[in-house]
């Protein structure tokens, strides 16, 4: 059943607006509609969607392609300048955690203030004040202003009070990041089961890895346009493929690196079925290929990859050992490696692959292509990956799924 | 599923004013007003004592000067209980309009982080302040004993001159409260208006001051008839009806004519705030 539909969304946004009109302007305007074409940006364009009953939508864009005008068109802060939408159910509206909280107010109060700005019933809150004050920790400093609370408990109480507002449709915008981690990761938990009581979401985040977690579909919007529409992982993939510089695929057309003995051509990253692709499932292998020309006979040449992380850190490297290539004399001529990396190995987030070329005895490095391609390991939300149940960031490089055993003696 | 059912349009024309749906949100409504009143003394030194101290302060100088210099002539009523039942009612109005005109610019993560209906903003302004209002009855009620004034059966009309007061309230907190999203200049041109308006009503001189003629044309300041009305109430003087129902006219177009520049302004509160 569809929930909401979205028919040509349009939000105009007037530069400059700010400034006051005239008396008079202001009261001719009253009777007729301003012209106000001028200095006009489009924040959000003829965007059509809909969602069904159940579905946890994600949303992804940089920041100024549209994504909280829509948000803020569909919670009703905002109209559309042309375009329709209908939504059916009980709407709540998530896009900052403690609106309204009150520095002077006590977390008790602070809580009915609150549920009530969210759209809760009084009753509602009084019977969920128990389970609320629970969640967010803060029994003792109940009575207490919340201006004396650290911000970790302010934050806690807010996302509390927003945890237990049970509406049928949810619009949230990258609230999760508050708190510690591990309050970080009861949110996301909360989140998760928001999503699987066959409530709709629409889910705004930067955090990609999180949209791809909670997610089954992604809409991307670009330039306050509908980009793309479908399946997270995929949405996701095409995403990160665009926001990095480099992508699955990067051929040298002149100017190849190396030397006057080998010159690389092109790399790419392909899937399991041969295709290009910028991002996998963390459990399903990937493939890495070096096209490279090889211009003088009569060397051993060594192929070889490095992968890093995000934040730099080398994953691991590997070098093109056990192929009857080890000891073999090359001729000249084009040739292509593949190297394969095992599915369930890599850790979520983005890859840079650096590709090189060697020759040792005597040790002479070809080339050596920094970040020459990148892909996204996209972690799966089913059971059957390293993941599991759990739904909290996982640090570490690489997430193999091993061989547990338990016995009880 | 719920019977619920939102429908999102442009805005941009003149909608109905859709008291339902303020009806759906008075428990934020309640919750607002609470807050704002809790918030309004819990900040100060002497806390609720302002609510007493204002009213009994102005009245004790007013009538120093007035009863004293100018000698107005208020019939039977003591001069300090005949300014005394005006200041209060005026207090309340003009606290409540000057409250309400900063509402949405103090509210703003409100305006453009939810969904509710704007008006309740302002109108929890306004029913903050009348909390204000309960002190200044209660001195008015020991003032009058003090006085030995008795009451007659008119004293039950003397609320629905105090509703009327919070409907003028409400409708200029309302007008002044959107024209300061976008007018940053009412902050300043406001006070001014205000005290003209102070000047310009019936609150320490009595309406009998004038001539026959004039009465009506100041009973288009609705407070003219509200103020006048209250009194007549409290103090059993027979109503001035034509004065009253030139004052309730007069407010009914000016109240039409604040919601409709609200209305007209509200859909862009969030945009521009």
């Amino acid at each position: 059943m569809q929930v909401i539909k979205a028919e040509n969304l349009s939000k105009r946004y007037v530069l400059g607006s700010r400034q006051p009109y005239s008396l008079r302007e202001m009261l001719t305007g009253l009777f007729t509609s301003s012209d106000e074409s001028e200095r006009a940006l489009w924040a959000l364009r003829d965007v059509s969607f809909t969602v069904d009953e159940g579905e946890t939508l994600g949303l992804i864009g940089h920041n100024g392609a549209g994504k909280s005008t829509l948000l803020k068109i569909l919670s009703r802060i905002t109209k559309p300048t042309t375009g329709t939408a209908a939504i059916s159910g009980r709407v709540g509206s998530l896009l900052e955690v403690g609106t309204g909280f009150h520095a002077e107010l006590s977390g008790r109060e602070n809580i009915y203030l609150n549920g009530a700005i969210l759209g809760m019933k009084r009753v509602e809150i009084e019977k969920k004040f128990d389970e609320i004050v629970a969640f967010s920790e803060i029994e003792a400093f109940l009575d207490t202003p919340v201006k004396h609370y650290s911000t970790g408990m302010y934050m806690r109480l807010a996302f509390s009070v927003a945890a237990h507002l049970d509406p049928e449709v949810l619009i949230v915008d990258e609230v999760l990041a508050v708190g510690d981690v591990g309050f970080q990761r009861k949110c996301l938990r909360k989140m998760r089961d928001v999503g699987e009581s066959g409530r709709t979401v629409i889910f705004v985040s930067h955090d990609m890895q999180s949209i791809a977690r909670l997610c089954r579909r992604a809409i991307w919007l670009k330039d306050g346009q509908l980009k793309s529409d479908g399946e997270a992982k995929h949405i996701v993939g095409e995403y990160l493929h665009e926001q990095s510089r480099t992508g699955a695929e990067k051929i040298w057309e002149d100017e190849m690196p190396g030397n006057e003995i080998v010159r690389l051509r092109a790399v790419r990253v392909r899937s399991e079925s041969g295709e290009l692709t910028s991002s996998t499932d963390i459990r399903r292998p990937v493939m890495i290929e070096m096209q490279y020309e090889v211009l003088e006979s009569g060397r051993v040449l060594v192929p070889h990859v490095q992968f890093n992380n995000e934040q730099g850190t080398p994953i691991f490297i590997a070098h093109d050992w056990n192929d009857g290539w080890r000891e073999r004399e090359r001729e000249a001529g084009v040739y292509t490696s593949v190297v394969t990396v095992p599915g369930n190995f890599l850790s979520e987030g983005t890859v840079f692959v650096t590709v090189g070329a060697a020759t040792y005895r005597p040790h002479q490095i070809h080339f050596t292509e920094r970040d020459a391609v990148t892909f996204n390991v996209i972690d799966s939300p089913d059971a059957d990956a390293a993941r599991g149940d759990f739904a909290g960031p996982m640090p570490g490089v690489v997430r193999p799924v091993l061989e547990w055993k338990t016995d009880r003696p | 599923m719920s019977a619920e059912f939102t429908n999102i349009k442009p805005g941009g024309s003149i909608a109905s004013l859709d008291l339902g749906e303020i009806w759906k949100y008075r428990e934020l409504l309640y919750f607002l007003t609470l807050r704002d009143i809790k918030i309004r003394y819990k900040q100060t030194l002497i806390g609720v004592a302002w609510a007493v101290l204002q009213p009994v302060l102005t009245t004790a100088i007013f009538t120093v000067i007035f009863s004293t210099f100018a000698r107005f002539d208020t019939g039977n009523t003591p001069y300090a209980l005949f300014a005394l039942s005006g200041l209060i009612i005026w207090l309340f109005v003009h606290t409540s309009i000057s409250l309400a005109s900063t509402s949405f610019v103090n509210n703003t993560n409100l305006v453009t982080k939810v969904y509710f209906p704007r008006l309740i903003v302002p109108m929890a302004a306004s029913l903050a302040t009348l909390f204000d209002l309960l002190f200044g009855v209660g001195i008015l009620v020991i003032l009058m004993f003090y006085f030995g004034v008795v009451p007659t059966t008119q004293l039950v009309v003397a609320p629905l001159f105090i509703f009327i007061a919070l409907i003028l309230a409400v409708a200029f907190g309302t007008l002044f409260s959107a024209l300061n999203v976008r007018f940053r200049d009412v902050k300043f041109a406001l006070p001014f208006m205000l005290q003209v308006w102070m000047i310009a009503s019936p609150i320490f001189y009595p309406v009998s001051l004038l001539s026959e003629k004039w009465r009506l044309v100041f009973a288009l300041n609705p407070l003219t008839g509200i103020l006048d009305g209250f009194r007549s109430a409290l103090f059993g003087e027979p109503f001035d009806w034509q004065l009253i129902g030139v004052s309730a006219a007069s407010l009914v177009v000016l109240t039409a004519l604040s919601l409709l520049v609200f209305k007209k302004m509200e859909d862009k509160f969030a945009d521009l705030i």
